[in-house]
This record gives C-alpha cells, structure tokens and sequence, in this order.
C-alpha cells in the first residue's frame, strides 16, 4: 500500500463519519441542543422527526410549500402552551398544543390540516421527558388527522423557562361558501355546548395538588373536530362556534353577545356538569361556568334545528353528552344571564382576575 | 343527605317563595339586613332578590372581612411582603384589595414573594419546609377563621417554628352589628343572622338583638331554599309580633356554638382596644390580636410597620353602603369610578362585597311575579 492509499483510506473514514446520521445520547437537554449544530440537529432527529416527521417535514426546508384547492379558504391560527403541571390526568402540554390549536380551526369550520411546533426547552429539562410530550403531539396529531409540517427548537438558560413551551400554529381549510360568524346569530336562536363543561380547569387545579382532595378528574383535552363537522354536515345553517377555553362557557357567551349585540340566557337545570367538578368547584368557591375546557365547544343554532344538531353531535364519541344550555334573546343585548332552577336569575359576567393561572 | 341539592331544590323553593309572597302581602314593607358577605353573594348567585316581593329589600351588611380592611393595613402588609426573605401568604380574595397606593398583586408582580393559600396551616407548612424564608401568614376573617389562626399560631409554639409570624387583622361580628343599628336613620325591620360565625360562637350572642333593639335574627345557611327560608322566618315572626333569636342553619350550627373553638380563640387572641373599620370608623374592641405568650409570631412584634391611616377617597360612599343607607347603585362612582376591574372602595373589592355582588351579578333584574295563592 502506497502512502497516497493509506491517506486516502483515512480521508474516506473521516468523511464516512462526518456523513453518519448523529446520535442522541445525552440524558437532558443542554445549551448545545439550541445551537443550531450538530446537537440541535441531533435532537429534531432523533426526538422530534422519529416521533412525527414526514415527507414535508422531512426535507427540513426553511418552510413548508402546501397546495391549496381552488374551492378552500385558509383558516389559520396560533396557540402557545405553558401549562404547570406539565402532565395531568388524562393529558399533557403536548395533548393540548395540538388539540388546542385543531379546535380552534375546527369551530371556525375548517378542517385542521397542516400544523407547526415551536418549542422552547429549558437547559437540563430530562430528555425522557420531553420525549413523552412529543409522543403525545404525535398522538393526538394522527387522532386529529394533521400533519407537522414545520417546527423550531430554542433552549434557554436553567432558570429562564420552566420546562418547556410550546407553540402551535395551524392551518386549516374551509369551503368558500361557509358563513359562520357572530353576524348570523339571531334571537331565538338555540346554544349548544357538546358535553359535560369545567373538566379541564379542575383537572389541572387538583393535579397541582395544592388541595387535598382526593377525586379522580381527567382533563377533557380532545380533537373536537368530527364533531364539528359532523353538526355542519347535519345542520348547515350552524350559526356560529366556539371553544370555551380560558374563561369558559361563561366568556365565550359574553364574547358572543358583544359581538352579535344580543342577550344570552342560560338555564342551569340543564347544565351538564360532573359530579367531581361541581363538587371540587363548591369546595373552592368556584363557578364551573368559568372554569377552561381543552374538548368542547358551544354551537348556536337555529331552534327548529336543534334537536338534529344535539342528535347529530350525540352520535360521535367526544361530544356524546352534547345538550341545549340556552338561547337567544333581543331582551339583554350585550349581556349573558343565567336562570336558576326556581325563578331566579343572575349576570353572568366576564371574568375578572386570574383564578387558576397556567391551565393551558 | 346531598347537602347542595336538596337546599336547592326548586319545588322546597318554590313553596317558600309562596309562603313569603303570602305572608308580604299582609305586612308594610320590610327591610332586612344580611350582615355576612356569603349571604350578600349567595343571594345574588341565586337571583334570590328577584324572587322575593317588592315589598322585601334586602339590606347589605357589613359581614365581609376582606371588604373591611383599612388601606393602612393594606399598605403595613405590602411593606412587609417587599422586605428581603419575607414570604407572605394570604388568601386569594386579598390580593386585589386597594391600599393607599397598590395592590398585593402589583408588588408580587414587582417581585415581592407572596403566595396564595387555603388555610394558615399551609403558610406554617411553607414556614417548616422553607427554612430560609420569614414566612408571614396575612390573617383575616371574623370568628369563623379565628379559630384556625389560632390552631397555627399553636402549632408554631409547640414545634417551635422560628420563621413563621401571624400579621392578625381578624375582627368579630357584634360590634359592627350594634355600630349599624346604633346609626342614627337606621330603619331596618330584622336580620338574617351570620351563618359561618355562628357556627363558632353560636347564637346567644345575638340576643341584643332581640332584647335591646327588638327586632328578630334568624341564623341562615347559604344555599337558596335556607335564604328563602330565613326570610320566611323573619316574616312569620313579624306578623307575630315576635322579636327572638331563632336558627335557621341547625344542620351546621349549635345554639352553644363550638366550645372547643371558643377555648382556642380565649387561649390565643385578647381585644384590641379598637380597630378601624373601612368605611364604618373605628370601633371599639371590635378586633383581634395574639396573646403576650404568642408575641414571638406576630408580625406586629418584628416588623416596623408604616402604620399610617389612609383616609378613603372622598367619592367613595362606602360606609353608607356598608350601613345599608344607599344601595350599591345609588353610589355616585357605582360603576363608573368604580368597578371590579378598577375598585375604588371595600364594597367592590372582594366578591363577597354588596357592589361587587350586585355589579357582577344582579345588574340585570328580570322580576318574576309568583302568584299569592298556590296553582
């Protein structure tokens, strides 16, 4: 062998090396993991493309190219997530940065498609742990039929974040002709909330385990897409929706009766509620009406329709206890009142303060 | 027994609405003060004041402690929760309150270390886990809470727990009472007496009530149908021209009230000489401090407290709120000035506070008329 060979021979293992696919071994997250070199690109491989990549996420572009049909419009809308504790019963952060997003697009009558994960990562955040949010986002992304086609990762300094953050951008495409909006809410009208309201809230509420209370209450985070497009199939004339997230039932109603200028009535006899939330929010002086939801969503639909929408919602599982709360009014603009089961009724008005930070 | 339910179940209202209807219609117009800021809420929660006659107005009471507190305390705790090492602890509903200048929430937003709990005993908790820190549990409430504080500041002794301290603003319930029914022009025909306090000091107290000013007190529960049935109560009693102390609440409270709580609050607390009352002055003896023996865990003892008095702001109408002079809106700033968002006063600064209630509830006012005789 000629010098010249056994030199050759070297450069080709050196570039053999330089072109092998990096490996991820570290335990927690570093400063070296944001970057942008070979941790960084370590990490979206081995974490964030093993567990949803695709052929668009993949080529790991500067940005996604997508087709959009000549007959769709572009729903787009964004959502960050800094909830503590960062895995409850029935969820985590990564749960809710898909689902809270998909819902957003879904009650605006889209069908979520395409999403984006940005996340920020706090140096020395376990790398075990982190991959569970992503197997969730990887989850609920295929529960929810979308793609991540787009995705950022920043690690700050030990003490500059708590964990991580995430945020979701989304987009969604709806028909041209839809007309959903405040602007066709009328009175008379009938409001549907699609199941049992207030889960979410105290899920995380007790999962911070401040209280001891001893309850089992899962947060309700879901896709509520095929409900949603279930109620549009069956009743086209679908006026408007909405997720009750922060805030609730109770500003998402005043969110529409300033919007559309009419009164809201909700009767509480009817109010689906379990008994775990109710009980835990009497404890705490709480009104479920307040308290954020993460799998539900309020229709308005016009009343002689009401009875195929709550059917219709009925027969898919994330909205099986879907029921009429309230209705419309001229008598109120402006302002949600609830009726109570004997006569009696009340303001319900915008939050004021902050209750139960970092739920979502 | 399903406590919530079964005192809210509309047919057991629907008959006490009657009975109330049946019993107004025979009687001049009646007012009846609720001294405790939980009935002044749960009416407006429930739309109660809807349901009664007319006739009936519902006279809102000084019972919220949190409402009560001058600016000037307000002010002693801010400066003590912006001192290096301090932890303060507090309940929820105070970190909104109005002192001269801010807000509990406004210095923890500056940094200041101030953390919201459910009871004292979780401040001597943080106290037992945070060596480091000077943990100091901002204490209020009548004598329904008394009692707990009284608990911790026990506890604390017993093990010894150098870093914790008790900054007591805790007051009772008859002083202000008697202020308000000593106010000259104070028209009011009966009480619906204080649920929670009397569960600690049962119901013997109230009988000056009847005995010096001859007007009838039922001690309520906080669910509809007990308000409902307190009211009927006060009614049957003024068309029989009776004027006695009677309990509603028997389910939770002794006449003897709890003796065991009683002792604590004897073996921890003494009077103050007098204490101001936002919007009501100052009243003697009308509230708590620790005991000699306990004068290591009062704040009062290790903190150089600012101290000063802040006057309330000259548009504020509070204190004739408070006395049930003027109703919530019948305040010049009501709404205006002074909202939940931006509260200028005590009335609308605690949930429990008679504005605060009724801007956020009871604003809108659907009167449904319940016929006299029954369907």
């Amino acid at each position: 062998m000629s010098a010249e060979d056994d030199r050759n021979k070297v450069l080709a293992r050196i570039e053999e090396w330089r072109l092998r696919p990096p490996k991820m071994t570290d335990e927690v997250i570093t400063m070296a993991h944001g970057a942008g070199g070979k941790a960084s690109q370590a990490l979206t491989d081995a974490v964030f493309r093993s567990a949803y990549g695709g052929d668009e996420l993949d080529r790991l572009d500067d940005g996604a190219v997508l087709d959009i049909p000549d007959d769709s419009s572009v729903v787009f809308t964004t959502d960050a997530f800094v909830v503590t504790p960062r895995a409850f019963p029935g969820g985590s952060i990564g749960d809710l940065a898909v689902n809270g997003t998909v819902n957003d697009l879904a009650v605006m009558g889209a069908t979520p498609t395409w999403l984006s994960v940005a996340v920020v990562l706090e140096e020395g955040l376990p790398l075990a742990e982190l991959r569970t949010f992503v197997a969730d986002i990887a989850a609920a992304a295929t529960a929810a039929n979308v793609t991540v086609v787009a995705g950022d990762t920043k690690v700050v300094e030990r003490g500059a974040a708590d964990g991580c953050y995430f945020t979701t951008s989304g987009i969604g495409l709806r028909k041209n002709d839809l007309s959903l909006g405040a602007e066709q809410v009328r009175p008379g009208d009938a409001v549907i909330i699609s199941g049992t309201f207030g889960d979410h809230g105290m899920a995380i509420m007790l999962a911070r385990g401040d209280l001891n209370l001893d309850a089992t209450l899962n947060s309700d985070t879901a896709s509520v897409h095929q409900a949603t497009a279930a109620l549009m199939a069956a009743v086209p004339e679908t006026r408007w929706m909405r997720d009750p997230t922060r805030g609730g039932v109770a500003s998402a109603c005043n969110e529409l009766a300033v919007a559309a200028n009419v009164g809201v009535s909700l009767f509480e006899e009817t109010f689906p509620v379990l008994p775990a939330v109710s009980g835990a929010c009497e404890l705490l002086g709480l009104d479920p009406l307040y308290v954020a939801n993460e799998g539900k969503f309020i229709a308005v639909v016009p009343a002689a329709k009401a009875n195929t929408a709550v059917e219709a919602l009925r027969s898919v599982d994330v909205s099986s206890r879907a029921t009429v709360i309230g209705e419309i009014n001229d008598e109120h603009a402006g302002m949600v009142v609830a009726h109570t089961p004997f006569g009696g009724s009340r303001i319900v008005d915008m939050l004021v303060g902050a209750p139960l930070p970092r739920i979502c | 027994m399903k406590f919530v339910s079964e005192f809210r179940d509309p047919e057991a209202a629907k008959i006490l609405i009657a009975e109330i209807a049946e019993l107004a219609a025979d009687q001049p117009a009646r007012k009846f003060m609720e001294a405790c800021g939980g009935h002044t809420h749960a009416i407006y929660r429930h739309g109660i004041e809807s349901l009664l006659p007319d006739s009936i107005e519902m006279v809102h009471g000084p019972g919220c402690p949190v409402c009560v507190i001058p600016m000037g305390r307000i002010d002693d705790a801010i400066s003590i929760a912006s001192q290096d090492g301090v932890t303060m602890c507090c309940f929820g509903d105070l970190m909104r309150v109005p002192g001269g200048s801010s807000t509990l929430l406004e210095a923890k937003a500056k940094g200041a270390d101030i953390r919201v709990v459910y009871s004292p005993l979780d401040a001597l908790a943080i106290a037992e886990n945070e060596p480091d820190r000077n943990v100091v549990f901002f204490a209020v409430g009548f004598e329904t809470t008394a009692p707990s504080t009284a608990i911790t500041a026990m506890q604390a002794r017993e093990q010894g727990v150098s870093n914790f301290s008790i900054f007591c603003n805790h007051v009772t319930i008859v002083p202000p009472m008697k202020a308000i029914l000593d106010s000259p022009g104070m028209e009011l025909d009966g009480f619906l007496g204080p649920g929670h306090v009397s569960t600690v000091i049962g119901t013997a107290p109230y009988q000056f009530v009847s005995r010096e000013y001859g007007l009838p007190l039922v001690t309520t529960g906080f669910e509809p149908v007990d308000i409902l049935q307190g009211v009927a109560m006060l009614l049957r009693q003024l068309d029989e021209g009776r004027a006695e102390v009677e309990n509603q609440y028997k389910r939770v409270v002794r006449d003897g009230g709890n003796p065991s709580a009683l002792k604590m609050l004897g073996e921890a607390f003494e009077l103050r000489p007098h204490f101001e009352w936002r919007g009501l002055g100052f009243i003697a003896q009308s509230a708590l401090t620790l005991k000699d023996e306990f004068a290591d865990w009062d704040a009062e003892k290790h903190f150089e407290l600012p101290g000063v008095r802040v006057a309330d702001p000259k548009a504020c109408q509070c204190g004739e709120v408070l006395k049930g002079a003027i109703r919530p809106w019948e305040c010049k700033v009501f709404g205006t000035a002074c909202t939940p968002e931006t509260p200028i006063g005590t009335c609308m600064v605690s949930s429990e506070g008679a504005c605060a209630a009724y801007f956020n509830y009871g604003r809108f006012r659907a009167k449904k008329r319940i016929p006299v005789t029954s369907e």
